[in-house]
């Protein structure tokens, strides 16, 4: 068993990061902090959850969300997708095994993965609305948001929702304002059977690797963890039986990367873009200034008269 | 026989300067209504395109309204770009003469008017700006609705709207571009922009620069 979190203590503490613990800011520059915080993550085992939601309505419970109630469509997922009102969704495949023929039920905890490259702070063009402190989590700004979407491009695992109430967007903290005074992750807390843990990055890969060895002795020999290189890897990562096709878990991205047409659109083509404009500009102001004014001459006003048939008056 | 470049309204006074009407008040109003649309959206559109334009969205009451209105000034474009179209395009058309005034661009640029062929309505630029400006707003408008996610969130999937929001943003910038040009040139030929505030250009300008249309005029070949 992994070690718990202690339970708080009742005396207020100080937060353990804030501002100033900023390495990225969306729209903006920021100076990274001298010091740096150790990198946190949240490891779910997926071979270890049992499909109960708990950590879904401890999730409502702590961010105080109010889902609206669903109906049901015949499978297990509540509600259907991701909402503004439901930061993290359990989704359940059936899926049979090619080699043993056996029915597997894999249920796979989706959310923001708080990547460390994050492709929704790169689209985003408000300053402030997203930010990522140097312990890796990403969090959404509401008062800098301005429920443009861009986020929502930007995103390679398409989590964050746009609340049609404020027109801000939203999705999982990662609980920062719990980690911010030592505890850990709401879901983390409520899970009965420890698929959900929650530590520093390094040892949620030292955890990761005794579960991997533990589901390789039991014959799950792609058994692997999921921490995608392509976001330059991630601060809620998975332990997954068949790490080697990570989308039978309800198409969890194989290699995710930030899209090229996002990069393209927020690097070259801003740049590109302010270029030709102001090149445009320029051009016109150098132009007058060498060529001057075109000015219709008195010749010109003389013919006209001419062609229309003299002065009358 | 109508020349196609003559559009209602234009009418040659007799007078020292002769004046020349050139566009009637419904067509300025269009024009004007299009203009402030235009720039409306490149303020508001270019304060999401760089974080150093960002402040402009001070000018529409802060990010939110920013993101809010420009979509909907959109919708107001494209139906009065609509009205602009339909009453120039046909002075737009390709002509014979068209081709040897690009050919002489230079002397375009360098003000030696007496060596380009006689235009009419609208040189070969002013097609340019008129048929560039006509594509990307259909552009513009397209993409723009696959991006309005508060009303059309449902309509496209992602991955189409990446490449919309970039189609949109190049679109937009060549869009500004051309207008760029467009108001230049205003500037430059003196004597154009009384074209579009009182609607009357003089003789002398047309004589200058678009001699095939005041000869039209002149001669009687009314268009309809
Ligand atoms: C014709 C109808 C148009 C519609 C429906 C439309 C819609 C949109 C939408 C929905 C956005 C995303 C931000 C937001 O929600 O406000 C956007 C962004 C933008 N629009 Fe438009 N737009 C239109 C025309 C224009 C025009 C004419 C221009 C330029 C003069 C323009 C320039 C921009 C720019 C520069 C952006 C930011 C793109 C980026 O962030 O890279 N738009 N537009
Ligand atoms: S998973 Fe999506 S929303 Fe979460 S940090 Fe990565 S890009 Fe941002």
């Amino acid at each position: 068993m992994f070690p718990p979190i202690p339970n708080p203590a009742t005396k207020p503490v100080p937060p353990k990061f804030g501002e100033q613990d900023l390495i990225r800011r969306s729209a903006s520059r920021v100076t990274p902090p001298a010091q740096r915080q150790t990198e946190i993550a949240k490891l779910i085992d997926v071979s270890k959850c049992i499909g109960c939601k708990a950590c879904q309505s401890a999730c409502i419970e702590w961010n105080d969300t109010r889902p609206e109630i669903g109906v049901n469509t015949g499978v297990y997922d509540n509600p259907h997708d991701l909402t503004p009102n439901m930061f993290t969704l359990m989704r359940f495949t059936e899926w049979v095994n090619p080699e043993t023929e056996n029915l597997e039920w894999l249920i796979r905890k989706d959310g923001c993965m708080h990547c460390a490259d994050p492709g929704c702070l790169k689209a985003c063009p408000a300053p402030g609305a997203i930010v990522q402190y140097s312990n890796g989590i990403v969090d959404f700004v509401h008062q800098n948001c301005i429920g443009c979407g861009y986020c929502v491009k930007g995103c390679p695992f398409n989590i964050p929702r746009i609340s049609p109430v404020d027109h801000t967007a939203y999705k999982c903290t990662l609980c920062s304002d719990r980690i911010a005074v030592g505890q850990g992750p709401a879901c983390a807390k409520a899970c009965p059977t420890q698929a959900i843990v929650f530590g520093t990055k390094d040892e949620m890969k030292h955890w990761a690797d005794l579960r991997i060895e533990d589901l390789k002795s039991r014959g799950f020999q792609n058994a692997g963890l999921y921490d995608p290189p392509g976001v330059g890897g991630t601060h809620v990562m998975y332990v997954l039986h068949h790490a080697d096709q990570p989308e039978i878990y309800a198409n969890l991205p194989k290699n995710p990367t930030i899209s090229p047409i996002v990069e393209l659109w927020k690097g070259v083509a801003k740049y590109a873009g302010l270029g030709v404009m102001g090149f445009a500009v320029a051009f016109g102001f150098l132009h007058h200034l060498v060529m001057g004014p075109n000015r219709v001459t008195e010749a010109d006003e003389a013919n006209a008269e001419n062609l229309t048939g003299g002065n009358p008056s | 026989m109508t020349a196609r470049d003559i559009e209602p309204g234009d009418m040659v006074h007799k007078g020292h300067p002769v004046t020349v009407d050139r566009y009637t008040a419904g067509a300025r109003l269009n024009h004007w209504v299009t203009a402030a649309s235009l720039i409306l959206l490149a303020l508001s559109g270019l304060a999401l395109f760089h974080p150093s334009l960002f402040f402009l969205t001070g000018l529409f009451g802060g990010g939110q309204w920013t993101r809010t209105i420009h979509p909907w000034i959109g919708v107001v474009l494209f139906f009065s770009f609509t009205g602009l179209f339909l009453r120039f395009w046909k002075a737009n058309l390709w002509a014979r003469e068209d081709k040897a005034w690009l050919n002489r661009i230079r002397d375009v640029l360098t003000n030696h008017e007496e060596r380009l062929p006689e235009v009419g309505k609208y040189n070969a630029g002013q097609k340019f700006i008129f048929w560039g400006m006509s594509f990307l707003v259909i552009v513009l408008i397209v993409t723009g609705f696959a991006i309005w996610d508060q009303y059309f969130n449902n309509l496209t999937s992602i991955p189409v709207k990446r490449v919309a929001v970039l189609t949109h943003s190049i679109a937009a910038v060549a869009i500004i571009c051309i207008w760029i040009v467009h108001v230049y040139a205003a500037i430059w030929v003196r004597g154009t922009i009384s074209a579009m505030t009182r609607g009357r250009v003089t003789g002398g300008w047309a004589w200058r620069h678009h001699r095939k249309w005041l000869r039209e005029l002149v001669s009687g070949k009314r268009g309809g």
